[in-house]
């Protein structure tokens, strides 16, 4: 009788909170109804008066130009940007994942002296501002012929993504119990053989995490595409996007359309893969 | 005996690359731009004529340029406002949510989506949203929702506005503290920068999902024996979460604080995709003075010594963090 009683005395806490979260979640969605209705509208439909409006009929000629450019008014389109972003992004993300995967097996199942020192001296390297590096990085990737080259940016970002999946996989085999790895050992197995035979098969998981994260942040990158490339037919999305919206005769309802295309991937791969992106987020700020 | 030497020598090998390549492109190009902040580098021809710490002096200078100050004071405007906004909404958040409500993974997602996304989208989008619109196109995105809603006195110029909040030195309250020897305070590189406003909404929409995710975890780390028995005691639903449970979580705001904080001063994208320096460098931060006296000005020497002194305030922040971590694993 009680417990009833005090089940229904919670109910009017519970709505408040329901509005609560539902007009939030309404809050952060406007960016994106005004991305969509703005992008979805006809050229002659957009006014500034009626920006908030729900479009009269859906038209796709936004994302067309914003795809394809627009000859008549030297506008590039962001198809090889898009393209560019992706022949980055894959091999860099494989890449990382890889050494990361090493790194952390080594680093949590083969300990060496030193390993306490050298594992911190790593991790910095994440929190950095680049800024700090850029100097010198521009000259060395011309020496080295890889400046403003897609090469170089995967070089770039599979370097200074070393930190971070290293830290990721370190954490995830340190939970793997060492009995697992000392039975093999007895049975006269190497490291790489315990590696291919008993870490990699367990490590599913730890790359699907490593690799959204990757995925993402090489995708969203900006500073990184900016500074290493020069020619915009080899930029990536990011710095095309921030191109096309810092000219003045590019409409609004393109630039809108042209972030969706920017922003289509890494939202795709949240709205699938949401638990694992949660992983890799607070897997970079609560350490293991 | 064999096997296990050999085991070792592969162990190193496998991760001496990644060693080499951040002991080179982390530290060894720390160790450059150190280098290059004390030349006199400012064209395209490195010059290492060694000038001491003269490029250091001259950021903290109010001529030929202040603008070093003005960043400081929108770093300084933006790093309280982010951190303050994004750690009470995401807290706030957290709260609601971990009331086991129906539809939770769904709230969760729509709160953290914006984090998938690249800081250029969301500046691009916020640039139209903020947009104060002018004479000819009337009002624009937030200032047309507020005409519309009849709240018109809501209308303001947004990331466009130049004012700085400060103490004037002939005011009052400015006379007053050069009285006091404090005359230093009343000053405009000591106030707020309200075009920052703009960029804080911009990211603590990106970023606030990030600190529920935090705070959700370590709320629902917490033994739900604790709330009982503490209800048995008969506090209240806000006693305790003032008395149990914020006292538990204050881990987790000390690691949000430490994450955004660091964000906040290395933000770069964001400022670059929606305002640029702004009028009168109220929009202006380090990272982007960086990039623009470097890489379009050419004067990397005065771009190596932001770079630095920009590396060493992260460093504070983040060393004491690592450390500790990593000590406590050790512990542990």
């Amino acid at each position: 009788m009680t417990a009833l009683a005090s089940r229904r005395a919670i109910r009017p806490g519970t709505v408040i909170v329901y509005c609560i979260l539902v007009i939030g979640s309404l809050l952060f969605l406007g960016p994106i109804y005004l991305q969509l209705v703005t992008g979805f509208k006809s050229f002659r439909e957009v006014s500034l008066a009626t920006m908030w409006r729900f479009p009269r009929t859906l038209s796709l000629a936004s994302f067309a130009k914003a795809w394809l450019g627009s000859e008549a008014q030297g506008m590039n389109g962001l198809a090889a940007n898009f393209m560019n972003s992706v022949y980055i992004t894959v091999p860099a993300t494989l890449l990382s994942a890889f050494l990361g995967s090493l790194n952390g097996y080594v680093l949590s199942k083969w300990r060496f002296r030193g390993a306490n020192v050298v594992f911190p001296l790593l991790l910095f390297g994440m929190f950095i501002p680049y800024q700090s590096i850029l100097i010198p990085l521009v000259q060395v990737l011309e020496n080295i012929g890889l400046y403003g080259t897609r090469g170089g940016l995967i070089f770039v970002h599979v370097v200074y993504g070393i930190p971070i999946t290293t830290l990721i996989f370190r954490n995830y085999y340190a939970v793997i119990p060492d009995e697992l790895l000392e039975a093999s050992k007895i049975d006269g197995a190497g490291i790489l053989t315990i590696y291919a035979n008993i870490l990699f098969p367990l490590s599913i998981p730890g790359f699907v995490v490593v690799m959204i994260w990757q995925f993402t942040s090489i995708w969203n990158d900006f500073l990184f595409g900016l500074i290493v490339t020069s020619s915009p037919s080899l930029q990536p999305i990011t710095v095309a996007l921030n191109n096309l919206a810092g000219s003045y005769f590019v409409e609004w309802n393109v630039q809108m359309a042209g972030a969706l295309i920017a922003a289509l991937p890494t939202l795709l791969i949240y709205i699938f893969l949401s638990r694992y992106f949660m992983s890799g987020l607070l897997a970079g700020s609560v350490k293991g | 005996m064999r096997g296990v030497t050999r085991d070792r020598a592969i162990s190193f090998a496998l991760v001496a690359p990644s060693i080499i390549l951040i002991a080179v492109f982390v530290y060894g190009f720390i160790g450059f731009t150190g280098f290059a902040s004390l030349t006199k580098w400012d064209s395209l021809t490195p010059n290492f004529t060694f000038v001491g710490l003269h490029n250091y002096q001259r950021l903290f200078a109010t001529v030929p340029t202040d603008r070093f100050l003005c960043d400081l004071r929108n770093t300084v405007t933006f790093t309280v406002l982010f951190l303050v906004s994004s750690i009470v909404l995401g807290l706030g958040l957290a709260i609601l949510l971990d009331r086991h409500i129906k539809g939770e993974g769904i709230f969760r997602n729509l709160f953290l989506f914006p984090m998938a996304i690249s800081y250029i989208v969301t500046g691009v989008l916020w640039r139209w949203i903020l947009s104060p619109g002018s004479s000819q196109t009337g009002a624009l995105g937030l200032n047309l929702i507020f005409e519309k809603l009849g709240l018109g006195f809501l209308k303001w110029g947004w990331f466009t506005d130049p004012t700085i909040l400060y103490i004037h030195r002939d005011s009052g309250f400015g006379a007053f503290l050069s009285h006091i020897g404090l005359g230093g305070l009343a000053s405009p590189y000591i106030g707020v920068s309200l075009a920052m406003i703009s960029v804080v909404i911009a990211a603590t929409w990106q970023m606030s999902g990030y600190t529920m995710a935090m705070y959700l975890a370590a709320l629902r780390g917490i033994p739900t024996e604790m709330r009982e028995a503490a209800r048995v005691d008969g506090a209240s639903e806000v006693q305790i979460y003032r008395r149990v449970i914020l006292p538990m979580i204050r881990p987790v705001t000390l690691s949000a604080l430490i994450v955004l904080g660091h964000i906040s001063l290395k933000i770069f994208d964001l400022v670059v995709s929606m305002t640029g320096p702004g009028p009168a460098f109220a929009t202006d931060v380090p990272a982007f003075y960086m990039w623009d006296t470097t890489f379009r000005g050419n004067n990397f020497a005065q771009g190596a010594a932001i770079a630095i002194l920009l590396l060493f305030v992260v460093a504070l922040l983040i060393i004491p963090y690592l450390v500790s971590s990593t000590r406590r694993e050790v512990h542990a």
